[in-house]
């Protein structure tokens, strides 16, 4: 029997009955990282990476349910050997390794072969079946090396300071955001939404060393924030908050900005096309370290990727999954806690 | 060509006006001179002949980046754009070339002479050579098609504050006939080469949607009622032996529009008509359809000509006998246009829009109703008295459209936009209930904020049941009211007839696929109207 299925609940190791990113409540579920998708709410047991925890418990208030390793590190359930590998997306993000009898298995949820400096570099892991997310499954998509983006990044936000517009950075709370911080060199002071730095004071809390934000309160003049760099979450990019800051100037960096469509489709002066996932080459290189016999690919352009994946002569095939509404279902967590943030 | 691609990605960042006049206006300050030419003809459509075919194009950018060609077919489909597809999946450029854009159009154009070996060796060179922006815009010289959502108006605005000449003459000038590579830019904007003196066009006077009971409007006495026509609401200007045609974008269409040239010998000099163009045959007005397959053509043939015939239906007269008349009340003016129009000896083609005589409001509103027998969207209620102002004035003018007509349907097929909304499912096919099947009768991409399609997207990738090509058939779930202004037979549509001008009224989420309209229902409305 194959060691995993894929079934309306998840992804489903009967042999360790457990799952793998469940969409649907489940008993026991292994995260393999804390984006909405991947990581929801109402399971009765977790098992994640060390840094994952944090994001659990800040955004679902999830604690005691929790079980962690580090990378490497290895536990066995029911006869199956599990180990988390970096997969390079966001801090804390982790493939999954199963063993059992001999066949390995590995669930790599969303990855990047990039290292981007704070989430821990993605390391293929060798096995026999590989499941691999798509996202950006197209030749069109081949990204820039970070640092280009990032010298393009504080030249624009130079050129914002210049004429006296305010940069604003829309980046996810959870990954984009701490990358940011991190890469970005600049003197200008970095101010982030509540929803940003909760996220980065529970992961200081655990030990990552994140540059020091400034979290965005009533009492920051808008002159202050013009001064500085000012990152919000998408949910916030057209929100009348940023409309009325001072001559706003909005950058969205997603992968999505690489396609003329995808920047004119958000209503943003400038776009960065930094992804936390990873590009066609970075899919392809990744599927052939893992050495797999059999791949499955279970969200993004399946049909033509894994098409693609059997004509150069690797087995694969598409899974259906709710996965890769990645944007959705962080736009949804974000906006609920900044309902949560606003209420209070 | 860096400071050109520089422009391109600013003014298709921008979503503000005046940011894109802003970039344009920086734009024509610093360019190369030479160049400056050379972007006014690109972004007016005066395109130079091909040097090379798309499916040349096509297979050495296949071919140079090793992907199979349905894989390309497939990038395509994501990307919306084929010049934007090639200058993505090529690999990175080997070294940066730069060269001044008026240098790669000439280049591109000595091309046409030679053979297809020397053309892919240029192209190839060419390719390795620019980054990702600008190969992306050296794959649109290719195909000279510029389309980035710069009016002719906003350009002559942009050069108009960049230069200081008037705006009507610098769009009489750029509109006229010159070669970027003889003329220069000062030449150009000041109008040198055309006698621009002749040409001005008036502001139009535009009106609003009359928000009230038409009764708040008083004594109907007062109220000149005229139709309302669904066409190009266009400025006949005859000037010193010269004729021309402004339309409402106050861009110049004199050449699209050959039968109303007779104007040339029959209008005298010094005279100014505002009307609507229309397709119109034997004095009747054809749907906006017919019309249609007129517009933004550089060249008509017989055949268009023949199927889509020209009028005007004549509103107004600004300038008579060479003088502005546009102060004088409008029933003045309109005694003049009667005059005028009734003396034209060719008939049938300029025509006055009729006036509809009424004595209440109610009568009106009957009558009103009408409006779609004639191909009319509705009524014009224009004061007596009103002055031909410039632009929108509350007050004088009022249009009082009918209401559309609307049905409930169901979304079965999806596909994805194109340009910026090609990651997106955003063009829908919608079907209604014929018996127990589900039947196409319209396509309809706009009416739904960027909100509801990422959700009717979201919908799309969970439920789609089948793939052809880039279309999704969706599980018929989604129920939504389409709003339309005709209905008429069709053998070309499955279902007999077509809806004219379909668009998304709203989402209702308050109903069931089983509540929807039937075909019945349809040709229930259908055999109403005819």
């Amino acid at each position: 029997m194959a060691l995993i299925q894929f079934t309306n609940k998840g992804i489903f190791c009967k042999q360790g009955d457990f799952y793998i990113d469940p969409w649907r409540p489940v008993d026991k579920a292994i995260i393999t990282h804390g984006h909405a998708d991947h990581a929801r709410w109402g399971n009765k047991y977790y098992l994640c990476h060390h840094l994952t925890k944090p994001i659990l418990t800040t955004r679902y208030g999830i604690e005691n349910e929790i079980q962690t390793l580090g990378y490497g590190e290895e536990i066995t359930i029911n006869g199956v050997k599990i180990s988390l590998h970096p997969a390079g997306h966001v801090i804390g993000s982790a493939q999954i390794r199963l063993e059992y009898k001999g066949e390995i298995v590995v669930v790599s949820g969303d990855y990047k072969t990039e290292n981007d400096g704070i989430s821990t570099a993605f390391e293929p892991v060798k096995c026999h079946t590989f499941v691999s997310e798509s996202t950006f499954g197209l030749p069109i998509y081949k990204w820039d090396a970070q640092q280009i983006i990032f010298n393009q990044m504080e030249q624009w936000i130079a050129s914002n300071h210049s004429k006296n517009k305010t940069s604003v950075l829309v980046a996810y709370s959870l990954g984009k955001a701490q990358r940011l911080i991190t890469n970005l060199k600049t003197s200008y002071p970095i101010f982030v939404h509540q929803t940003i730095q909760n996220l980065n004071d529970a992961f200081a809390e655990s030990g990552v060393k994140l540059p020091e934000t400034i979290k965005i309160t009533a009492d920051i003049k808008k002159d202050e924030l013009q001064k500085g760099i000012v990152i919000v979450p998408p949910a916030l990019a057209d929100s009348r908050w940023v409309k009325n800051l001072v001559n706003p100037a909005t950058g969205v960096c997603s992968g999505w900005m690489a396609v003329r469509a995808g920047r004119r489709w958000r209503s943003a002066d400038a776009g960065f096309a930094l992804s936390d996932h990873a590009d066609w080459d970075g899919l392809l290189s990744a599927i052939k370290a893992t050495e797999a016999e059999k791949v499955m690919v279970t969200h993004g352009s399946t049909a033509v990727f894994s098409r693609y994946l059997n004509e150069i002569g690797i087995s694969a095939e598409e899974v259906k999954t709710q996965y890769g509404d990645e944007e959705e279902a962080e736009d949804k967590v974000e906006e609920e806690q900044i309902k949560t943030i606003e209420a209070s | 060509m860096k400071r050109f691609a520089q422009l391109i990605q600013e003014l298709e960042l921008s979503n503000k006006t005046t940011d894109k006049m802003e970039a344009l206006v920086n734009y024509f300050n610093e360019a190369n001179p030479l160049d400056k030419p050379y972007v006014i003809a690109l972004f007016t459509g005066k395109r130079p002949k091909r040097p090379i075919t798309t499916t040349l194009i096509k297979q050495w950018a296949i071919e140079l980046s090793n992907i199979p060609e349905w894989l390309f077919t497939e990038s395509y489909h994501s990307v919306g754009d084929l010049s934007e597809t090639i200058a993505l999946v090529l690999p990175p450029a080997a070294h940066a070339v730069e060269k001044p854009l008026h240098q790669w159009i000439s280049e591109l154009a000595n091309l046409q002479s030679q053979t297809d070996e020397q053309k892919k060796a240029y192209i190839l060179t060419a390719w390795n050579s620019l980054a990702t922006q600008e190969r992306f815009i050296f794959n649109k010289l290719i195909s000279g098609n510029f389309r980035i959502g710069v009016s002719n108006k906003m350009l002559v605005n942009a050069i108009a504050k960049q230069s200081g000449n008037d705006t009507n003459k610098i769009m009489h000038s750029i509109m006229g006939k010159w070669q970027p590579n003889q003329i220069s830019y000062e030449e150009l904007t000041s109008g040198s080469h055309v006698n621009t003196d002749n040409s001005w066009p008036y502001p139009f006077c535009l009106a609003y949607a009359l928000d009230n009971e038409p009764e708040q409007l008083g004594d109907t006495n007062l109220w000149q009622a005229e139709w309302k026509w669904d066409g190009i609401r266009g400025q006949i200007v005859k000037r010193n032996g010269e004729l021309f045609i402004w339309s409402r974008g106050e861009e110049l269409v004199t050449e699209q529009f050959p039968e109303l040239h007779f104007l040339k010998d029959e209008l005298p000099d010094g005279t100014v008509l505002d009307g609507e163009i229309l397709a119109v045959k034997n004095g009747m007005v054809l749907p906006f359809s017919t019309l249609q397959q007129r517009l933004n053509r550089k060249t008509i043939n017989k055949s268009q000509l023949d199927g889509a015939p020209i009028g005007f239906y004549s509103y107004d007269i600004l300038e008579h006998q060479t003088i502005d008349i546009r102060n004088e009340p409008l029933s003045n003016r309109r005694a003049l246009l009667e005059k005028l129009i009734t003396s034209l000896s060719t008939k049938q083609i300029v025509l006055l829009s009729p006036t509809i005589k009424f004595n209440s409001w109610n009568e009106l509103a009957t009558i009103r109703e009408t409006a779609r027998e004639i191909n009319s969207e509705g009524i014009m209620l224009k004061h007596q008295d009103s002055i031909f102002h410039a632009g929108r004035k509350r007050g004088d003018w009022w249009k009082w459209k009918i209401n559309p007509y609307t049905v409930d349907t169901v979304m079965i097929y999806a596909q994805k936009g194109s340009g910026r909304r090609a990651n997106f499912y955003t063009d829908y096919t919608f079907a209604v209930r014929d018996g127990d099947k589900l039947i196409t009768i319209a396509k309809a991409y706009s009416g739904l904020t960027d909100k509801e399609i990422k959700e009717v997207n979201s919908f799309v990738n969970k439920n789609a049941i089948e793939k052809f090509g880039p279309v999704r058939t969706v599980k018929p779930e989604l129920v939504f009211e389409i709003a339309f202004e005709g209905i008429a037979e069709s053998k070309r549509h499955k279902a007999g007839l077509a809806l004219r001008f379909p668009r998304i009224a709203r989402w209702r989420k308050d109903k069931k696929a089983d509540e929807i309209n039937t075909l019945d229902d349809l040709r229930l409305l259908l055999n109403a109207n005819s």
